[in-house]
């Protein structure tokens, strides 16, 4: 099972973090500045695991971005790492080579779509097709809603 | 007016991107200026301006830590709207900041209930994925039904978010077993992979907890492992069974099969092979082909060049290490070669197993390679080598070790190491094998000698208690010692004022033992009877010590006398008071030295007081069993739980006889006089009369009897004399030694040393952890949902499946008989708020019938 998803840049920035166990919001601070420093200390060519408070961390750097996912002891690494991958690959698909810049300024969508990808921790969907699909659909739905109203009519509507 | 307010906020509120490039350029008190505005912005009633508010809010809690809890009633506000957008926004906000504390979690009852029967299947898939991540138990048993429902959807994309809700929803309410369960199942025999992987990803999860109640189900999986191409999928399904083969031996036979099968397969993927090779280390081990065929493929892990494989290859051989060893030794190169990897986490896995090879024959060796690294490595991982060497070394009371002499050494060269901070683990190790194994007490107070002497070693604050032990074992086992006056020099060199004062105290303490021994040599080799050989030792004794001269003796007290003169001002009170004690000791026998020179007379104050304090000292410390103290008998008539108010009395009495008593030398600290008092009871045989306070204490006695633990040897309280042996014999001997005697080798040439070993272990018993109860009732639930099934999967699959329908149809009924109450009353009643919760609730604990869906909306 998957405890939490947390995408942080070289800096030591955090992008993204998604949790699937319950964390108090300082436990969160406490946890995501620990593995950063772990995380960020370890040299190139070292191997992506990490063993963290009986926890095992599966993290892969992509370009200046890292994706971490904290798992069970009994989890296998490399099928979390096969996930990691998937999700960015959905992300390249979706936003078109995709940059840490497109992921700060729309932290929400990648958020949809780690949505469409794991729910409670567990990986539900494995094509990324129909992740695309029915992020499209959403969005669809979305712009549809804000064409509405962005029209002149509706304002005036709220309005009165 | 209001309207006109939010018109104008909307056309100037700070969108998202706005507040993102704002914090992209300026950091603190932007978050707050910005909060400030939320908050404004989020109290507002137009939709849009909330939602865009909530938006930014969330961003905020997500990536800086905010806190968002104060929003909750907005964020419900904004899921009630009808567009899709703000629902997510909405939704987003309520997964990342609701909890089981938040006070507002009621109202979204209604408000899921409403999404999850919505015909848009992505307003349905919102609402399930919130109650994922939020579900608490009121949720969960009011959503039941629902989830239900949407587990038979015919969307797929609902379908597999509502069979991942199962998880949170079975975890937090078990009953909804019943009604969810069978569905569950039923997508086990999906032909959709998507599908497929969801229910088995949630049977994964279910099984680690409680593999028992999901062994019917093995034949479906079964078909899974066999039938799927899916690596998702299998992995799962792999995993289950690991869990399922560990409680059930005869599914591992069957198992291993199709395991084989996927790992000779020509482009399996990693992750897929990796997760057979685990099953088969961990739950297949005792199939032979299984697991040969598991160990060839670790070694092409091992080979790799990519640091995962390897880091995994070790991880993996570590798991089968205890039962099949062979493994292990087979890759022992590869294992050698990754201690020198440059990654660290390789190579603690390398230490590890390294560590699981050891045995006595080649403890030695090993321990010596692992030395040399420990030298050439950083600090963290030369701790990681020491401390996993002292663990195994020292496990069952050193059971490996054959040769202690070369393992007392080798402790002392751990003190060398330059970034050891083991210190404490060290001294623990010393003064244990000092205290348990005999033979091995001239090497260590050989090893202790050179690490006193060193005055380098005194600065570095690590090796301080290391220091200690070999202290105390030096004045300890001082006989063993070679020149007792370089061990008291070297207790007393200047640079010892590094040390801590508790440390100090411990150089003085045997400093002292090292003077009362090498006084008791002196004098006892003035004994007429004992000249001739007083003067054979002083040419001879490899291990004894030799005679003491007047010379030699004198500079010895002395120099002890000079170093603690120092001290005696020293503001550490321990410190002045040992070095006091030994002063005033010193100042009492000094002049007997000299006198002993000439006189013969053996009868001295001076012999009498040295001779007692060899006596103290001659005790020999032993390791006491933990359960030592549960052994002593009650003796009859002690009530150990009874009020302990006639001590009032006796406390009163003990302050004036304490006055009265004319204790000569005030001089004398009282640790002395109490010393006094003792050895003057032992030696009332032949000894003039004790002096007042032995009579004191018979006094006491007789008064006071019932507080004293009846002594072994006679029940009168009035016998003085016979009770002068029974002081120590009041309590059963605390050394229960059970003593483990060793069948020397043929290889080796010396035995080895008897190790005292209790009989029931010396380790603290540790409290048997609390077993998580809370997952009893999920079982009890699953295995009565199972029962009915099971009963029907002996007959033929037709059957079974009429059955299995009649039951479901018989279900479905029920569900829509009560679903039908449901909307009927829906339509009735008002949305609901907390109130009518409330009564729910009250309802719900009069209906008690088990298979019906309670009634939830009345």
């Amino acid at each position: 099972q998957i405890h939490f998803v947390l995408l942080v840049s070289r800096q030591g920035k955090v992008r993204l973090t998604k949790w699937y166990s319950p964390y108090t919001q300082k436990e969160r601070s406490k946890v995501i500045r620990e593995l950063s420093g772990v995380i960020l200390n370890r040299g190139p060519k070292l191997c992506n695991f990490v063993e963290w408070r009986g926890y095992k961390v599966v993290y892969k750097r992509y370009a200046s971005l890292y994706f971490c996912m904290c798992i069970d002891a009994e989890d296998n690494e490399l099928e979390v790492l096969e996930i990691i991958h998937h999700y960015v690959e959905i992300l390249d698909r979706y936003f078109g080579s995709v940059c840490e810049l497109d992921l700060i300024f729309n932290f929400h969508k990648a958020y949809y779509i780690l949505d469409e990808l794991l729910i409670a921790g567990e990986i539900q969907e494995s094509s990324k097709k129909t992740v695309a699909r029915i992020i499209s659909a959403q969005d669809q739905m979305v712009e549809a809603a804000k064409e509405e109203a962005g029209s002149i009519s509706y304002i005036i509507a709220q309005a009165s | 007016m209001a309207s006109s307010n939010s018109l104008m906020d909307s056309l100037f509120q700070r969108s998202l991107e706005d507040l993102i490039k704002g914090l992209r350029l300026g950091e603190s008190t932007f978050i707050s200026r910005s909060l400030e505005e939320i908050r404004r912005e989020i109290k507002l009633t137009d939709l849009s301006t909330k939602s865009v508010a909530l938006q930014k809010l969330s961003y905020l809690a997500a990536l800086h830590g905010v806190d968002m809890t104060w929003a909750a009633f907005h964020a419900v506000e904004v899921v009630s709207s009808s567009r899709f957008a703000h629902k997510r926004i909405g939704y987003h906000a309520i997964a990342q900041s609701f909890s089981d504390q938040t006070p507002v979690m009621l109202l979204i009852t209604n408000q899921l209930r409403k999404d999850l029967n919505s015909s848009n299947e992505h307003e349905v898939s919102l609402a399930l994925e919130c109650l994922a991540r939020i579900g608490t138990d009121d949720l969960a048993r009011d959503l039941t039904s629902e989830v239900f429902t949407l587990l038979g959807s015919s969307k797929a994309l609902v379908r597999k978010k509502a069979i991942g809700v199962v998880l949170r929803v079975f975890d937090k309410y078990p009953d909804a077993v019943k009604v969810c369960f069978k569905r569950l199942v039923e997508n086990l025999e999906s032909s959709d992979p998507q599908l497929l992987s969801a229910v088995v990803g949630v049977f994964c999860e279910l099984t680690a907890k409680d593999p028992r109640s999901y062994l019917p189900l093995a034949p479906e999986f079964y078909k899974i492992l066999v039938d799927s191409r899916n690596n998702w999928v299998l992995i799962k399904v792999l995993k289950i069974f690991a869990k399922l083969a560990s409680i059930e031996p005869r599914l591992a036979k069957k198992v291993a099969d199709p395991v084989c099968e996927h790992m000779r397969k020509q482009n399996v993927g990693k992750s897929l092979l990796f997760e057979c090779i685990r099953t088969v280390f961990s739950s297949l081990s005792n199939q032979e082909v299984a697991l040969k065929l598991a160990v060839v493929k670790i070694r092409e892990f091992l080979m790799d060049d990519d640091p995962n494989l390897k880091y995994l290859g070790l991880h993996a051989l570590s798991i089968v290490a205890p039962k099949h060893l062979w493994a292990v030794l087979e890759n022992k190169e590869a294992v050698v070669k990754a201690m020198s990897d440059e990654d660290p986490n390789v190579k603690l896995e390398a230490l590890h197993l390294l560590m699981a090879m050891v045995n006595e024959d080649n403890v030695t060796e090993i321990s010596r390679i692992l030395m040399n690294y420990a030298l050439k490595s950083d600090p963290l991982f030369c701790n990681e080598i020491i401390g996993s060497i002292l663990v195994a070394c020292s496990r069952d009371s050193y059971e490996i070790i054959v040769d202690f002499d070369w393992y007392v050494s080798l402790l002392g060269e751990m003190a060398r190491v330059p970034h050891c901070q083991r210190g404490k683990e060290i001294e623990h190790q010393l003064i244990d094998i000092g205290t348990r194994v005999k033979d091995a007490k001239l090497e260590l107070v050989r090893v202790s000698r050179a690490l006193l002497i060193d005055p380098a070693l005194l600065g570095n604050q690590f090796l301080h208690p290391i220091l200690s032990a070999a202290a105390w074992a030096s004045g300890e086992y001082v006989e063993f010692s070679k020149s007792p006056y370089e061990i008291a020099e070297a207790l007393l060199q200047p640079r010892t004022c590094l040390l801590p004062d508790s440390i100090r105290a411990i150089y003085i303490y045997s400093a002292f033992k090292v003077l009362v021994f090498s006084l008791g040599a002196y004098f006892s080799s003035q004994e007429p009877t004992s000249s001739p050989l007083a003067q054979e030792s002083t040419s001879s004794g490899p291990s004894m010590v030799n005679g003491f001269t007047y010379n030699s003796i004198s500079s010895l007290v002395n120099m002890i006398e000079l170093g603690l003169c120092s001290l005696s001002g020293t503001i550490d009170v321990e410190v002045q008071e040992r070095a006091k004690n030994v002063l005033g000791f010193i100042g009492m026998i000094k002049h007997e030295i000299a006198e002993k020179a000439t006189s013969q007379n053996s009868e001295t104050e001076a012999h009498r007081a040295i001779a007692f304090m060899e006596d103290v000292f001659s005790e020999e410390l032993g390791p006491v069993s933990s359960t030592a103290q549960e052994k002593v008998p009650l003796p009859e008539g002690l009530d150990l739980n009874e009020n302990l108010e006639g001590l009032q009395e006796i406390c009163r009495e003990v302050l004036e006889p304490m006055a009265e008593s004319d204790y000569s030398s005030d001089k004398v600290s009282f640790s002395v006089a109490k010393l006094r008092i003792r050895d003057q009871e032992e030696a009332s045989s032949s000894l003039p009369p004790p002096l007042e306070s032995s009579s004191l204490l018979a006094e006491h006695r007789k008064r006071h009897g019932l507080y004293y633990l009846s002594s072994q040897k006679s029940d009168d309280h009035n016998d003085r004399d016979g009770n002068d042996n029974n002081t120590s014999n009041e309590y059963p001997p605390a050394n229960e030694i059970s003593v483990d005697s060793f069948k020397p080798k043929k290889k080796i040439s010396k035995p080895r040393p008897v190790v005292v070993k209790l009989d029931e272990g010396d380790e603290p018993k540790r409290k048997p952890d609390a077993s998580s109860s809370n997952d009893e009732s999920l079982s009890r639930a699953i295995q009565t949902a199972l029962m009915g099934k099971g009963k029907g999967k002996e007959k033929e699959k037709e059957k079974e499946r009429v059955k299995e329908n009649h039951e479901m149809n018989v279900d479905t009924e029920n569900i829509e008989q009560s679903s039908r109450r449901e909307k009927k009353n829906k339509k009735n009643g008002e949305r609901s708020g907390k109130r009518s919760s409330r009564r729910q609730r009250g309802k719900e604990a009069s209906v008690t019938k088990p298979v019906e869906v309670p009634d939830l909306l009345l």
